[in-house]
């Protein structure tokens, strides 16, 4: 391989991403906006944690043992996170819920008190305990609302009744399944940044679509197999100029996230992962756009065709599918984008090691899946894309 | 390296029911301007393309510096320049940026490439304007940059595939001027065109083909004396009936 012709074309992509309008959007500017603009909506501008929930709170507790229950809406409020709001009925409250007004109910039973009580006086001997029920009820048309409250309830209820750590599994008041979501210090913004970075890249498959159908259309491709270079120079120097593509994005999104406040776990090590598995994930964005590219008559096809590889992977594969069914969410593993966001999500939300089983089969799958892609791609081009 | 730069044998190319060319030998010797004549849907650019490796032969064979296309594609391409007859340039590239990138795809060393490419744009009169990106180039310009793409990396054998079609006199007498500068230099060249005056200002030899058939070869004095016309125009209309631009 003569690399002074691989350095040239990937000099000459380079270029034209930094020259040509619109692939200097797609590639720099649209990561800005979309950061941007994602953080000014969901809460990292300013990097303000303040409270982003309004939740209402009907008091049933009995006078006997009431200090239980203002304890517990003592430290909800202490939280900064919830804003809490008193209702005298479930029925008033319920009307808010319904009107957007509150994000979520929370009942409070008469024998919270009387619980609490019973689990302090036998911590140990749980048939001595009065068993009860904290019902909550949450906006199921916010996506955040229904997965942030309940774990930050959960882990108000468990400091404010048994101590910040308790032993035992067992409890008397309940509410539902917890998560091991620390919700408490999140916003939704953080949900959403680890969908970001696959979302930049995945329009790497219309860069490359557009380019190589508008060089066939010019008969650029037709000269550059005049000259002495050979397929894999040409693929190599494409695979490359996509690749530093993806890494600058990734850059873009990760400086454009960090300057609105999103402060990812896992510190360095965890971005530069980010880079790796992008770069991986560049690699299946030339497939799909060689793909495109081979059955493309004309740039213009070439743009509408690369939707059929981009829509999935956006609705399926990013942060769009936080909000999609169960179904829809597992169809999302058979997009690669899934991958890369799901890695992503365990590394920057719940801080798990990049030796985790579901970061490396993340990675894994990734990597079979983009090499198969750009491979195919490779083929189908060479055999119908270059006339 | 044999005797004739450039062989072809008896070449078909048939594209589904359409013959582009049939039944074509010729041998062009080295250091030779062969001119390539016809009119449109001749046969020309796509003898261009088996020569230079595009397209495969459906039956004969071609050979260029002595090595067979099909074979050894590879040789061939270090062997040859060529200038398609639609300007393929980077309109995002600046015209230098155009002419170094093709001269670093034949791998030249750079202080070649840079001696080359400023002589080159300034014989071509584009000296001044090779910093500019050639999307604001004129057609003239484009079409002048294309050669140079074409002949930067000092090609043994030149296909010149209508290299002066839409240009303005001005830039088609400067062309003209370059690609005798080739002549002095040895070089063996091919050049298509269906410009009569121009085969018979700077070729050797022509070699009249209509619908993918050679018709008539020669010298161009040689031609007009033998069918005893006033130029290679009227050659034409007398051997086929036709005007060639019709």
């Amino acid at each position: 391989m003569n690399l002074q012709r691989v350095f040239s074309l990937v000099k000459k992509d380079l270029k034209k991403m930094i020259r040509e309008p619109a692939i200097l959007f797609l590639i720099i500017l649209f990561p800005v906006i979309m950061t941007l603009a994602f953080g000014a909506s969901f809460g990292a501008i300013g990097g303000t944690q303040s409270a982003t929930y309004e939740i209402g709170i009907v008091n049933m507790n009995s006078e006997a043992y009431k200090e239980w229950s203002e304890h517990f809406i003592g430290n909800l409020t202490d939280t900064e996170i919830l804003k809490i709001k008193d209702y005298v009925d479930n029925e008033t409250a319920q009307a808010d819920l319904i009107q957007g007004n509150i994000q979520a109910v929370l009942l409070i039973p008469e024998n919270f008190g009387e619980s609490s009580n019973s689990f302090w006086k036998a911590p140990s001997e749980s048939r001595l305990w009065v068993n009860t029920t904290v019902h909550l009820y949450v906006d199921s048309g916010s996506m955040f609302a229904t997965q942030a409250i309940q774990p930050i309830i959960q882990q108000i209820l468990a400091v404010t009744v048994y101590g910040a750590q308790p032993s035992s599994t067992a409890r008397p008041i309940q509410i539902g399944s917890p998560s091991l979501v620390e919700a408490s210090r999140l916003t939704q913004f953080d949900y959403f940044a680890p969908g970001l970075f696959a979302f930049a890249a995945i329009f790497l498959t219309m860069i490359v679509a557009q380019s190589f159908t508008e060089d066939r259309e010019k008969g650029l491709l037709r000269r550059i197999n005049i000259t002495p270079t050979t397929p894999t120079e040409f693929m190599t120097s494409q695979t490359i100029s996509n690749m530093l593509a993806a890494i600058s994005q990734v850059a873009v999104v990760f400086t454009m996230a960090f300057l609105v406040g999103y402060r990812p776990l896992g510190g360095a090590i965890s971005l530069i992962f980010a880079f790796v598995i992008v770069t991986i994930f560049s690699l299946c964005c030339v497939g799909f756009g060689l793909i495109t590219a081979a059955i493309s008559k004309s740039p213009g096809a070439a743009t509408g065709i690369a939707f059929i590889f981009i829509m999935p992977q956006m609705f399926l594969g990013t942060f769009v599918s936080v909000g999609l069914s169960s179904v829809a969410q597992s169809a999302g593993r058979f997009v690669p984008a899934y991958y890369v966001t799901d890695a992503l999500t365990s590394l920057f939300l719940r801080g798990a090691p990049i030796s985790s089983p579901t970061i490396l089969l993340d990675i894994t799958v990734l990597t079979i899946v983009s090499v198969m892609v750009l491979l195919l791609g490779i083929v189908l081009f060479r055999k119908y894309g270059k006339a | 390296m044999e005797k004739a730069a450039i062989v072809i044998d008896n070449l078909t190319k048939r594209f589904e029911d359409v013959t582009a060319v049939d039944g074509l030998s010729l041998e062009v010797e080295n250091g030779e301007l062969y001119g390539l004549l016809g009119p449109n849907g001749a046969g020309k650019t796509t003898v261009i393309n088996v020569l230079c490796g595009l397209l495969e032969p459906t039956s004969g064979s071609v050979s260029v510096g002595g090595y067979d296309v099909q074979k050894e594609p590879v040789k061939v391409k270090e062997l040859i320049g060529v200038c398609p007859q639609d300007a393929a340039v980077y309109p995002y590239l600046t015209g230098r940026e155009n002419v170094e990138l093709f001269g670093n795809l034949h791998a030249m060393p750079k202080d070649k490439l840079k001696r080359n490419t400023e002589e080159l744009l300034g014989k071509m009169g584009l000296l001044e304007d090779a910093k500019r990106r050639v999307g604001k180039y004129s057609g003239g310009m484009k079409r002048r940059i294309n050669l140079i793409m074409a002949l930067v990396h000092d090609p043994k054998i030149a296909f010149l595939d209508e290299p002066t079609v839409a240009m303005d006199p001005q830039s088609r007498h400067a062309v003209w001027d370059f690609i005798r500068e080739l002549k002095k230099e040895n070089k063996t060249v091919i050049l298509t065109t269906h410009y009569m005056e121009e085969a018979e200002e700077l070729c050797d030899r022509v070699g009249i083909i209509d619908r993918g058939k050679l018709i008539a070869l020669g010298a161009p004095k040689q031609l007009i004396d033998k069918f005893e016309e006033k130029n290679l125009e009227d050659v034409f209309i007398q051997l086929t009936g036709r005007r060639i631009r019709e």
